[in-house]
């Protein structure tokens, strides 16, 4: 099953290693190995985050004190890295789905990325310094 | 360029040795492009959806100095909030699941081994959608003790019913 369907020429048949290729280590395959790896991350977060949050029904008392673990500055480093995903992984999301619905996609894929990138930077920036003033502050 | 007719496969058309079929074209086929679809329509639902919860949660008032029992309680306490969750939980879920099983695909080439973690991914997967769907409808916001009353922590609105 294809993922990140970054349609491609076919690379020249002497280049065996496929390096150097036109999507070999270009923008197409780095942005499918982060969306890879963001999206195990994620979901591996998924899996804790829903049965720390079933603690709410074993008694206040349980839940409040392990969500109190992640009121410090460590944990709001763990969980902007974690947002910081999230944020990669939606927007790059929303390229894959223009690149394969979009008539113009495979053409701007690559201007397309750009866009994720600085999207992703002032997602990110906003969130991270109102996420750390918020944690440092309290 | 254009005079010339360039005939190249589209990938996975349908005419790969079926040597290298898992199982019958027909019966997978469906089942991909269902799983395709499932994650270019879940996607951006997905995004509204965690971007208002991490918002909502993390950005406004206290941030996570705010997230407590009483938090939680404040939003279930309105449908909205738990259709919003509810939501979530089975989109994302399925959204990561089929994810994952891809990746499963991609890196194991042993049958046994290939198998044996989309098993446990599935279990997993079931397990957690249940477990979430369970707290969400039956979760009780004004918790009491044995004897009848209310726990300590319980969020303010319980104390004036």
């Amino acid at each position: 099953m294809s993922t990140a369907t970054t349609a491609q020429q076919s690379p020249p048949a002497e280049k065996k290693s496929g390096r150097g290729t036109l999507y070999r280590g270009k923008e197409g395959m780095w942005s499918w190995v982060g969306h890879r790896i963001t999206g195990v991350v994620i979901f591996l977060f998924l899996l804790v985050h829903v049965l720390d949050t079933a603690l709410v029904r074993v008694s206040p008392e349980a839940y409040d004190a392990v969500i109190g673990t992640y009121k410090n500055w460590y944990m709001a480093l763990g969980e902007s890295g974690l947002v910081a995903a999230v944020i990669y992984h939606a927007f790059n999301g929303i390229r894959i789905v223009l690149v394969d619905f979009w008539k113009k996609g495979t053409k701007y894929h690559k201007q397309m990325l750009w866009a994720v990138m600085i999207l992703w930077v002032v997602v990110f920036g906003a969130f991270f310094v109102r996420h750390m003033m918020l944690v440092l502050g309290g | 360029m254009s005079a010339q007719q360039l005939n190249i496969a589209a990938p996975r058309s349908g005419d790969i040795d079926p040597k290298y079929l898992r199982q019958s074209a027909s019966s997978s086929s469906n089942r991909e492009m269902f799983k395709w679809l499932f994650m270019r329509i879940s996607g951006p639902i997905l995004l509204v959806l965690i971007f208002v919860h991490l918002f909502s949660n993390l950005m406004v008032g206290d941030g996570v100095h705010g997230l407590n029992f009483g938090l939680v309680a404040g939003k279930w306490a309105s449908p909205l909030w738990q259709i919003w969750d509810l939501t979530m939980l089975w989109l994302a879920m399925i959204h990561g699941t089929i994810g994952v099983g891809t990746i499963i695909d991609d890196y194991t080439s042993k049958d046994r081994t290939r198998v044996g973690f989309k098993v446990a991914l599935y279990l997993a997967s079931v397990a957690i959608i249940v477990l979430g769907t369970l707290v969400i409808f039956t979760f009780e916001p004004c918790m009491t003790d044995a004897a009848g009353n209310l726990m300590d922590n319980s969020p303010s609105f319980c104390f004036n019913q």
